[in-house]
């Protein structure tokens, strides 16, 4: 008998893994340990709708039953302390062990809190987890002084919902502007006026140098690199994340921002595979080792390892894409635009924005706001084997739903 | 509550009851049916929720919302009049006993 496959981590990427071995047929024992206690949920809505309303059952991806039906073992909580690739077994904090056949590293990230003084000390919040949100939750039922440490999507998400609520809300970026490694300057920008107009108060390119700690241990308020001091009753440290690798590094794979696996998501290791926010894969369109946080890295990194253990030949080349509900901006992003050394930004009617981006002429990314049609078509635009270039799009008058179904019909 | 019917693509009927004000994609998962993937959890952004109402139902659910029609261009499966995105379908009184039909696949 088989002893099948033992899934570290009950997120996103780990539950889609389990329901799409199934999907593909496969038959051995699924065994899935997480240490988080409770069912695989999606987190997305931690800095959106659960942050308001806290329903678990909306959240959840699937309900106990399906887990049973299709014979998916969830051991939770239980923390996987060690990889023994010898015996191809792991063991638990509780002193369990259990053999697999394939091991998938699903270990997601966790928020990463910047070594500040005071931070350590204070009691500071971060949004990872339904504990972290409800934590969040819980705070704001009485009125808040709120700074914001990070001005990336999960800081941003959190701001306009806090501000939306009634609260007073600064946000403190060290970088000159908001979501800076990943998205375009003119979308930055965008989102800089759109966030201050809600009331957000955005200090740019100053980072938090000392945390003021009262002594019933929370927060009273910030000192910026600049000089400049910032009173707050609440601090949300929403400064990026860092790669769960230490499994996997103590096992003697190789880690490099992430567990490093190749285009079908294997480690050195023929039996062992990662995925989602703790995988360094190679990107299909660029070559270069990235990771990517996301909720379709997590499911499309999944469905090809689910694909390549029942046996079919896999290469990893799904398009990536990304969204953020910041107040009633929908932003929306195909493709990676890190590498842009081009980008063209374009408005359309109804609030519709784009921005452009490309490399040597050629289409990288696009970035949207409020503008699904655009996005599908980019989605669609960028997979095309031979590339979308500017003078294409310049041609069209960067029409790109146009040129995506002139595309799409043969001739 | 309200009732509602999903109809999968080789026939299976479940019929489960719904919180007025969830949405159809909600109801189907929270009560374990087949079928429907939903990956971006309601968001509209992967058409992985993709449905057919059934003709009877169409008037009574309505129409599109906005930025669905481009969405449901990327479903898996063919694509008719009365396709919709069921994490767009709102739960209201008015529905109880509606009929949805599922396509063979969503990704
Ligand atoms: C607040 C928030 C908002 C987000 N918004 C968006 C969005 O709008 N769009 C988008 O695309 N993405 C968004 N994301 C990112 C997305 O949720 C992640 O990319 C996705 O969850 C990654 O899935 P994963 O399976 O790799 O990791 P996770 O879902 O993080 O799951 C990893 C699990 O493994 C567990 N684990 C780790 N080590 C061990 C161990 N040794 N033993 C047992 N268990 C272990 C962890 O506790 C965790 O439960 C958001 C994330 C957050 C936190
Ligand atoms: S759940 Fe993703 S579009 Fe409906």
């Amino acid at each position: 008998m088989s002893y099948g496959v033992v899934i570290i981590g009950t997120g996103q990427g780990g539950f889609q893994l389990a329901a799409s071995l199934r999907q593909e047929g496969y038959q051995s024992p699924i065994t899935m340990v997480g240490d988080e206690d409770c069912l695989p949920y999606q987190r997305p809505p931690l800095s959106k709708a659960y942050l308001k309303d806290g329903r678990l059952d909306a959240i959840q991806l699937r309900p106990a039953s399906f887990y049973e039906r299709n014979s998916i073992d969830i051991v939770v909580p239980e923390r996987v302390t060690v990889i023994n690739r010898a015996s191809r077994t792991v063991e638990t904090l509780t002193g369990r062990t259990l053999p697999y056949e394939h091991l998938v590293l699903a270990t997601g990230a966790r928020s990463f809190i910047p070594p500040i003084p005071g931070l350590e000390a204070a009691k500071v919040h971060s949004l990872k987890t339904t504990a972290d949100a409800n934590d969040l939750r819980d705070a704001l039922t009485t009125s808040r002084k709120i700074i914001v440490i990070g001005g990336g999507f999960i800081g941003l998400e959190f701001a306009a919902v806090a501000i939306s609520l009634g609260h007073q809300v600064t946000v403190v970026e060290a970088a000159s502007r908001l979501m800076a490694r990943v998205v375009s300057e003119p979308m930055s920008e965008t989102f800089r006026v759109f966030h201050e107009q809600m009331g957000s108060e955005l200090v740019l390119g100053a980072s938090v140098v000392e945390v003021a700690v009262g002594h019933d241990g929370l927060a009273r308020g910030v000192r910026l690199s600049d000089g400049r001091s910032i009173e707050g009753d609440m601090i949300l440290v929403a400064a990026g994340v860092r790669p769960n690798t230490e499994l996997a590094a103590a096992a003697g794979l190789q880690v490099a921002n992430g567990i490093v696996v190749n285009s079908s998501l294997m480690t050195a290791d023929p039996s062992i595979s990662a995925l989602g926010d703790c995988a360094a894969f190679p990107c299909p369109s660029s070559g270069g080792m990235i990771r990517l946080e996301s909720v379709q890295a997590a499911t499309d990194h999944a469905r090809t390892i689910a694909r390549r253990i029942v046996g079919k030949s896999v290469t990893y080349d799904a398009l990536p894409w990304f969204w953020s509900d910041q107040g009633t901006l929908k932003l929306q992003i195909a493709g990676l635009g890190q590498a842009a050394d081009e980008d063209v930004a374009v408005v359309r009617p109804e609030g519709r924005q784009l921005v452009f981006r490309f490399k040597m002429g050629q289409l990288l990314s696009v970035e949207t706001i409020n503008a699904a049609g655009e996005h599908m078509a980019a989605r669609q635009l960028l997979r095309h084997p031979s590339g979308v270039s500017l003078d294409a799009l310049e041609a069209r008058d960067f029409d790109i739903v146009g040129l995506a179904k002139a595309l799409k019909e043969p001739g | 509550m309200t009732k509602i019917i999903f109809i999968s693509s080789d026939g299976n009927e479940t019929a489960v009851e719904a919180a007025d004000g969830d949405n159809v994609m909600r109801a189907a998962l929270a009560n374990d049916v087949d079928g429907i993937v939903a990956e971006c959890g309601g968001s509209m952004m992967c058409a992985t929720c993709h449905c057919y109402v059934d003709e009877a139902w169409t008037d009574a659910v309505g129409a599109r919302a906005d930025g669905e029609e481009d969405m449901l261009e990327s479903a898996a499966c063919e694509v008719r009049p009365t396709s919709r995105l069921s994490c767009q379908i709102r739960i209201r009184p008015e529905l109880d006993g509606l009929i949805i039909h599922l396509p063979e696949s969503q990704t």
